[in-house]
C-alpha cells in the first residue's frame, strides 16, 4: 500500500500543476471574451484562491512521494 | 478526559447547535433572496453596482470564509472556544439584522450596495469562524466512543439552517396579503426584510444561552497548564507534521464533502428551477420535504461512525455520488419532460393582461397559455413584451415556462433529492469528529477550520457556478455534473488510500 501511496504522489503533483495552468488559461480566455469588471472580479478571485490550493495539492503529492503518509510514519 | 454528564452534553449540544443553525440561516437567506436583493441594491445596467454585487457573491464565500477560519481559529486556540464562537454569533447576527435595515439604492444611492457588501463580508467572516468552534467545543465535551454521534448534531445545522431559511421565506412570501400575487409583490418590495430582521430574536436567545456555557474542559486544562499555543497559525501550517494532515483533510475529505453538500442541495435546487422549470413554490417544497426526511440520517451516520469508523462511511457516500449523479439528474429531467403525456385539451386556457410600466405610457403585455395533463401536470408558458408609446414592441419577447408536477411525479422528485441528501448525510455526518480527531487540542480550532471552509466554501460553493459554466459551454444540460463527479472522484481516491482508518484520541 505504501508503494501505491508514493506512486500516486506523482499524479497529485501533475494534477496540481495542470489545474493551475488550465485555470489561468480559462480565466484569461473568459476575461478576453467578456471583458466586464464582474468577469474580471470572478476569475481574478478564482485564480487568487486556487493558486495556493493547487500549490497545496502539489505539496500533498510531494509529501506522498516522500513517504510522509506511509503507514509507519503516520501519527495514528 | 473528564467527559461531561448526559444532561450536560445535551445542554452543550443544544447551545452550540442553535447558534450554528442561526448562523447558517443568516448566511443562506442572503443567497436565497439574492435576486430580490439585487433589484433593491444592485440596479441592472449600472456597472459599479454590478461589480459590488459580484463581490458580494464571490468574495463572501470564497475569500472571506477561509479568512474567517484563520482569524477566529487562531483566536479560538489562543483565548478559548467559548468566547470566540460567541463573538462570531454576535457579528453574524448583527450584520444580518443590519442588512434588513439598509435603505434602498433609490433612497441613498451607492451607499446602499456598499453597506450591503460590507455586511455580507462580515457574514462570511463570522461563518468562517463559527463551525470549527462549535464542532471543537462539542467534541471536546464528548465521551470517547460517542463523539461521532454528539458532533453529528452540529452537522445537522447547515442543512436545517437551509430548511429554516426556505421555510421562513416561503411563509413570509405568502402571508403578507390575502391575494397571492399581491403578497409576492409586497414581499419583493419590503417583505424580504422580515427574514433578516427576525434573525435578531434568535441570535439574542442564542447569545444568552452561550453566555451561560463554560469553556471546553480540554482547552481549560491546557490553559491551566500553560500549554496553549502562542502562534496557532505557525504551528498549524508552518510545521510539516501538522500541515500534511491539513492537506489530507482538505483533499481527502472536505473537498468531496463540500461538493456533495452543494450538489445535493443547492445545485439540485437551481437545476429544478432553471433547467427543469419546476414551479418556484413546488421546487422549494420538494427540497424542504427531502431535507426533513433525510435530516435524521446525519445522526444515524454520525453515531454509526463511532462503531465502524468515520472513513468508510464518508468514502461510501462519495462513491455513491460519483456513480449515480448522472442517472439521478437525468431522472429529474425525464420527470419534468411533458413528452409522452396526454394533454386535456378541453381545459387549455389562454390569459392575457396589459399594464402601464410605472408612470410611462409604455405597456407591458403578458400572455399565458396554461396546459393541463391527465397525470396532473400543469404547464404555464408566459410571453411578455413591451409595447412602447412610439408603437414598436420590444425586440425579443421574454418567455417563461413554469411546470407544476402531478402528485406522483412530485413524490418521485422528492425521492431523488432525498437520495442526494442521504449522500450529504453520509459524508457530512461523521466529518466533524473526523476533523477533530486529526489535530491536537492546542491548534485544533485553526487546523480544522481552514480545510473545512476551503472544502465547503471554495470547492462546494463553486459548484453551481462551474456547473452552469460547463452547461453553457457544451449545451448539454447534464454536462455541469462533470465538476462534482471529477472533484469527488479525486477526493474519494485520496481519502481511500491515505486516510487512516483508526481515529486518534482527542485529549492527547
Amino acid at each position: 500500500m505504501n508503494a501505491v501511496k508514493r506512486i500516486l504522489g506523482v499524479l497529485w503533483i501533475i494534477l496540481g500543476i495542470a489545474t493551475l495552468i488550465y485555470l489561468i488559461k480559462m480565466g484569461i480566455s473568459e476575461i478576453a471574451r467578456n471583458p466586464l469588471p464582474g468577469t474580471k472580479v470572478q476569475w481574478g478571485t478564482f485564480i487568487v484562491i486556487f493558486i495556493p490550493i493547487a500549490i497545496g495539492l502539489v505539496l500533498f503529492g510531494y509529501y506522498a512521494l516522500k513517504g510522509e503518509y506511509d503507514t509507519e510514519n503516520r501519527v495514528d | 478526559m473528564a467527559s461531561t454528564s448526559t444532561n450536560g452534553i445535551r445542554r452543550i449540544i443544544t447551545a452550540s447547535s442553535l447558534g450554528t443553525l442561526i448562523e447558517w440561516y443568516d448566511f443562506y437567506i442572503f443567497g436565497s433572496l439574492a435576486s430580490v436583493i439585487s433589484t433593491q441594491f444592485f440596479p441592472k445596467g449600472n456597472p459599479t453596482a454590478a461589480l459590488l454585487s459580484t463581490l458580494a457573491t464571490f468574495a463572501a464565500g470564497f475569500i472571506v470564509r477561509p479568512f474567517g477560519a484563520l482569524v477566529f481559529g487562531r483566536l479560538g486556540d489562543m483565548i478559548g472556544r467559548k468566547y470566540t464562537f460567541l463573538l462570531t454569533l454576535i457579528i453574524m447576527g448583527g450584520s444580518t439584522f443590519a442588512i434588513g435595515l439598509v435603505p434602498k439604492y433609490d433612497t441613498i444611492g451607492f451607499a446602499a450596495p456598499l453597506i450591503v457588501l460590507l455586511l455580507r463580508l462580515l457574514q462570511g467572516l463570522a461563518l468562517g469562524g463559527e463551525y470549527g468552534g462549535a464542532a471543537t467545543y462539542v467534541a471536546e465535551h464528548s465521551p470517547q466512543g460517542r463523539r461521532g454521534y454528539f458532533t453529528s448534531w452540529i452537522q445537522t445545522t447547515a442543512t436545517v439552517g437551509l430548511l429554516v431559511s426556505l421555510g421562513v421565506i416561503l411563509l413570509v412570501r405568502h402571508l403578507l396579503d390575502a391575494d397571492p400575487a399581491r403578497s409576492i409583490e409586497k414581499f419583493n418590495d419590503w417583505g424580504w426584510r422580515i427574514p433578516f430582521l427576525i434573525s435578531i430574536i434568535l441570535v439574542v436567545v442564542s447569545i444568552y444561552i452561550r453566555l451561560k456555557m463554560s469553556e471546553s474542559p480540554l482547552f481549560q486544562q491546557l490553559r491551566t497548564e500553560g500549554k496553549t499555543s502562542a502562534n496557532p497559525l505557525k504551528e498549524s501550517f508552518g510545521h510539516k507534521t501538522n500541515l500534511k494532515m491539513v492537506l489530507l483533510a482538505l483533499f481527502g475529505a472536505t473537498m468531496g464533502q463540500g461538493v456533495i453538500f452543494y450538489t445535493g442541495q443547492f445545485y439540485a435546487q437551481s437545476f429544478l428551477e432553471t433547467t427543469c422549470h419546476i414551479d418556484f413554490d413546488q421546487a422549494k417544497t420538494i427540497l424542504i420535504v427531502a431535507i426533513v426526511l433525510a435530516t435524521p440520517f446525519f445522526l444515524l451516520f454520525g453515531g454509526w461512525s463511532d462503531k465502524v469508523g468515520r472513513k468508510w462511511i464518508m468514502i461510501t457516500g462519495m462513491a455513491l455520488a460519483v456513480l449515480s449523479y448522472q442517472y439521478l439528474f437525468r431522472q429529474l429531467l425525464n420527470i419534468s419532460d411533458p413528452a409522452g403525456r396526454t394533454e386535456v385539451t378541453a381545459n387549455k386556457e389562454i390569459r392575457s393582461s396589459a399594464a402601464f410600466v410605472g408612470k410611462t405610457r409604455n405597456l407591458l403585455r403578458s400572455s399565458s397559455t396554461i396546459r393541463y395533463y391527465e397525470d396532473g401536470m400543469i404547464i404555464t408558458e408566459t410571453k411578455k413584451d413591451t409595447l412602447y408609446e412610439a408603437g414598436n414592441t420590444s425586440l425579443k419577447p421574454v418567455t417563461e415556462v413554469s411546470k407544476k408536477l402531478g402528485t406522483a411525479d412530485y413524490w418521485k422528485m422528492i425521492g431523488i433529492i432525498f437520495l442526494m441528501i442521504i449522500y450529504v448525510t453520509m459524508v457530512y455526518g461523521p466529518i466533524a469528529a473526523f476533523l477533530v480527531e486529526l489535530f491536537p487540542t492546542r491548534i485544533r480550532y485553526t487546523s480544522m477550520s481552514l480545510p473545512y471552509h476551503i472544502g465547503n466554501g471554495v470547492f462546494g460553493g463553486l459548484t453551481p457556478f462551474i456547473a452552469v459554466l460547463l452547461t453553457t459551454i457544451s449545451g448539454d444540460k447534464l454536462s455541469g455534473l462533470w465538476y462534482p463527479v471529477v472533484v469527488i472522484a479525486v477526493c474519494l481516491i485520496i481519502g481511500a488510500v491515505y486516510i487512516p482508518a483508526k481515529a486518534q484520541p482527542v485529549n492527547e
